[in-house]
């Protein structure tokens, strides 16, 4: 078991880095995406599922697709 | 030179916090407040669920706040794009065949899970704000599978709107006739995990849940009518 959630809080790491360090806005909000469906993984292995439920559907679904459309609507590559 | 000041203020800032936080100990419960909620939340509210017995009856006062926030956020961002929106129809290319088809298969399955998690709030993990956020999410599927289709916007705004009417009338029913504050419960509590228990607070959730999705799907709406 702690294994498993040390692996999953490495690859939050990792993906929290990537979103910070990518030059395609796209993919770095792939990658913050991936940063709240872990730490959805992680409130429900802590036993909190109300918490869990409410970051998977918000955080990591509906704050992708409105950061998506502002992308869109603005420029895609960072300088 | 500036990169060595930022270092320095680094160091400064974590020895303040490291100062701060070596002597709590964590993972002892300083209040009492949480182990009451534990033993006597199910007795007390007929809520299953602790989670939501705190959210909507012990801390109801705040869950209203929560609510004018998000009615707030949404309404800045409405104004906001209002002044952008651009006249006339433009052209929507169609969505591929395997995405309308998922789409219109997958929408009624979507909204009935988000409507399952927001009824089910008292007895299940979930609640009012989780049901509207996956109920959101099924309108963004309709909005990338059919394009074109919109959701009415004065139902959409009526629904909100009834919503926070229910919640505040019926937390002032309940400082009228049940107690002496805000969002008592004035209903019979019934059997512990049965769907009909725990008096207002099944009912609350239902509003609350048609409030947040018609929320977000209306700023979903207001982003997408540009893009």
């Amino acid at each position: 078991m702690i294994i498993v959630v040390s692996l999953l809080i490495i690859l939050m790491l990792i993906s929290a880095i990537a979103a910070l360090i990518f030059k395609d806005l796209i993919s770095a909000v792939i990658a913050a995406c991936m940063v709240s469906l872990i730490a959805s993984i992680l409130f429900y292995f802590l036993h909190a599922p109300d918490v869990a439920m409410a970051e998977a559907s918000i955080g990591a679904a509906l704050v992708t697709v409105i950061f998506i459309i502002a992308i869109r609507r603005t420029k895609r590559h960072e300088e | 030179m500036r990169k060595i000041f930022s270092v320095i203020l680094l160091i400064i800032i974590c020895w303040g916090i490291i100062l701060s936080l070596y002597k709590i100990p964590f993972g002892i419960p300083k209040t009492k407040v949480g182990e009451y909620y534990l033993n006597k939340g199910k007795e007390e509210t007929g809520a299953a669920n602790i989670v939501t017995s705190v959210v909507l009856n012990y801390r109801g006062f705040d869950t209203l706040g929560e609510v004018t926030v998000l009615f707030i956020a949404a309404i800045g961002l409405g104004a906001v794009l209002a002044t952008l929106k651009k006249k006339g129809k433009r052209k929507v290319e169609q969505a591929s065949l395997i995405l309308y088809t998922g789409c219109r298969f997958l929408f009624p399955l979507i909204l009935l899970f988000g409507a399952y998690v927001f009824i089910h709030g008292h007895l299940t993990p979930g609640g009012g704000f989780q049901g509207g956020a996956i109920i959101a999410s099924a309108f963004v599927l309709v909005y990338l599978g059919c394009r074109g289709k919109r959701i009415n916007e004065v139902s959409s705004k009526t629904t909100e709107s009834l919503g926070g009417l229910i919640f505040i009338v019926i937390g002032l029913i309940g400082l009228a006739i049940g107690g002496h504050y805000f969002l008592s419960n004035f209903l019979p509590k019934g059997e512990l995990n049965t769907l009909f228990s725990a008096g207002i607070i099944p009912i609350i959730y239902i509003a609350i849940g048609f409030k947040v999705g018609s929320e977000l799907a209306g700023v979903i709406d207001n982003l997408f009518e540009e893009s």
